[in-house]
């Protein structure tokens, strides 16, 4: 069983025990296009559900991704600094953005599951 | 033809230019100058320079054909069409160029006392009069060096009355979603933090949303009219007043106000600042060409926190002020620029004006909404307007009649580029898929326009007919044919390196 939620806004948040792992979905990187840049919330910062917390930008436009939970980021995945394009190869594996600590867990079951998912992008095309 | 390969990589008087650096012959030297005197380089104190300097060395021709081809690769409103959505890209008249190379203009230094520059500062003093008579605004910061510049000025100026007042809790700016990039940039810049105001079907500002997003803690609200849908902003007086009484300032973006100069008095809008682009509206070169100015004006309540320098006059004639204890009342935020801003474009713009007349700045600004409605007109058939109706000075489609054709809005542009044909703004606003935004300005004739509508609809009924390889290929015949925009900013390559970088 997938443990990965979605917001509207095309992140995606996988959880596991109180932790949860923070990127962007395929469709998004597919809408974006080649990105050339991503920014990533540093270590400690807090967040609440909906904040701004990374920002990516590809050769088509700049778009900001917000948190699908609250809590305190625990790590960044540098990785994709050096090498934005990693967020196109593989979006919800090896590109993940970054972790965060769960302050209020209860607030995932607002989100989407993957049919969920699946079901909303497939209203906006 | 395209693909025919040349020996020498020429194409007929396309010349493949090398870069200055990988043209330089060392010590070849175009003036024959004397042999310098010997230098005491115990006097330099030990910063006598250690390695050369890197200069090319080429010869004057040499060098006069590198400028000149270069230039020849240029494409500028003097080449051609350029219909640069929200740019306005206008002709820039020959006498406002004449008038700009006055000795009595140009040979002049910011240091001069005042008693010798009273012409000067008279050239700065009417166009303020134009410009705050046209918009029916109180006063004007004249400085600000281009149009973010102004925003950032005008944020300055309500930052600065809120604070006066008590009110330096008000951070939050309300921009909608379809406004210019620069504008949440600025409002950030100015430590303000920026709220997203969603846009109606029809391409405005959605009211409701706006009123519910007002509150106590909104510093302003600064709204593009006409938007970037090229639509006028029709319910800006209740946005205005919802704004007002809610304690928080308008600042009106003044990108498109060549729809509506000589037209629509800025001041009767509720608006308390607005930056005015003077290398749009008031034609002065822009686009690479610059430099830009935007003059600020401001309502009475925002005036006395102007920036300095400006002028005002006193019993002698005219005076700068530069201080703030020179002038009772006033409360300048600071300065903005250095000297007294952009003044050879001060000296084009009122050339402009003058030359043109309230009257011809109201035709020009008619003009520039029949040409862009003219082209919505040609063209709303095979492309795929994003709104209905007539529209202002621009107007807007999006990629819909692209769809399953292969063809994205940038294969389109590029198509252009081929035809001879600076293209539109792409994928901006970004409140409609894949946007074309079409800014045709009054300059144009109608057989340009025609001509231009007739390349749109030749390359639109190609794209349905399923050319998508070709248009992925352009532009075949430009000095350089599709560039990897992906790669240049994924590793740019900023600066020429000996033996790193070269041609090959």
């Amino acid at each position: 069983m997938s443990d990965m939620r979605f917001t509207k806004d095309h992140e995606w948040i996988k959880v596991e025990g109180d932790t949860g792992t923070v990127g962007i979905t395929d469709y998004a990187q597919h809408a974006l296009g080649d990105l050339v840049f991503v920014e990533l919330p540093e270590p400690g910062r807090g967040l609440k559900q909906g904040d701004e917390c990374a920002v990516v930008e590809s050769v088509k436009a700049a778009s900001e991704v917000y948190a699908p939970a609250s809590g305190s980021v625990l790590k960044a995945n540098d990785a994709l600094t050096g090498q934005p394009g990693l967020v196109n190869e593989s979006p919800e594996a090896q590109a993940w953005f970054f972790t965060i600590a769960l302050s209020d867990p209860a607030e995932l079951s607002a989100l989407m599951d993957r049919a969920a998912y699946d079901e909303y992008v497939k209203g906006l095309e | 033809m395209p693909d025919i390969q040349t020996v020498s990589g020429n194409r007929g008087l396309a010349i493949e230019e090398k870069l200055i650096f990988e043209q330089s012959s060392p010590g070849r030297i175009g003036v024959d100058l004397p042999e310098p005197p010997p230098v005491d380089l115990d006097r330099l104190g030990g910063l006598a320079r250690k390695s050369p300097i890197g200069l090319p060395d080429l010869s004057e021709p040499q060098m006069v054909r590198h400028y000149t081809r270069l230039s020849q690769k240029n494409y500028g409103i003097d080449t051609g069409f350029y219909p640069l959505g929200s740019c306005t890209m206008k002709h820039n008249p020959r006498l406002s160029e004449k008038v700009a190379r006055l000795p009595g203009l140009t040979d002049l230094h910011p240091f001069q006392p005042q008693s010798t520059v009273q012409g000067a500062l008279e050239v700065i003093d009417t166009l303020a009069f134009w410009l705050k008579g046209l918009t029916g605004m109180p006063a004007i910061a004249m400085s600000p060096a281009a149009g973010a510049h102004g925003e950032w000025c005008g944020l300055m100026a309500i930052r600065a009355c809120h604070e006066d007042r008590g009110q330096g809790h008000r951070r939050r700016v309300l921009v909608p979603e379809s406004a210019h990039g620069t504008n949440p940039a600025s409002a950030a810049m100015c430590g303000f933090t920026v709220d997203p105001v969603p846009a109606t079907a029809d391409g405005r500002v959605d009211v409701a949303a706006l009123k519910a997003k007002l509150g106590d803690d909104v510093a302003c609200i600064m709204v593009t009219n006409p938007n970037t849908c090229g639509l006028f902003e029709t319910d800006i007086l209740e946005i205005a007043g919802a704004t007002h009484a809610a304690g928080a300032f308008f600042y009106c973006d003044g990108a498109n106000y060549n729809a509506i100069v000589g037209r629509v008095k800025i001041a009767d809008l509720g608006v308390d600042c607005m930056h005015i682009n003077l290398h749009k509206t008031f034609s002065t070169p822009h686009g690479g060409g610059g430099p830009g100015a935007g003059p600020t004006v401001l309502s009475a309540e925002l005036a006395p926190y102007a920036p300095l320098p400006f002028v005002v006059h006193d019993g002698d004639g005219l005076r700068l002020v530069e201080h703030a204890e020179q002038q009772a009342g006033a409360k300048p935020f600071g300065r903005v620029k250095g000297y007294h801003g952009q003044f050879g474009v001060f000296i084009r713009a009122l050339a402009y004006i003058l030359s043109m007349g309230a009257d011809g700045m109201r035709q020009a600004s008619t003009d520039a909404v029949l040409n862009a409605n003219y082209l919505l007109a040609g063209l709303k058939d095979v492309l795929t307007a994003s709104f209905d109706g007539p529209c202002m000075h621009e107007c807007l489609f999006d990629d819909r009649f692209l769809k399953d054709t292969g063809v994205t809005t940038l294969d389109f542009a590029k198509m252009l580029i081929d035809e001879g044909f600076h293209p539109m703004t792409m994928y901006f606003p970004l409140v409609v898929h894949g946007a074309l935004l079409m800014e045709p300005t009054e300059t144009e004739s109608r057989e340009t326009l025609d001509g231009f509508i007739a390349v749109v609809r030749a390359l639109a009924a190609k794209a349905k007919a399923g050319a998508a390889d070709e248009f992925k290929a352009a532009p075949r015949l430009t000095p350089r044919r599709r560039l990897d925009e992906t790669l240049a900013a994924r590793t740019p390559v900023l600066r020429w390196k000996a033996g790193s970088n070269g041609a090959g």
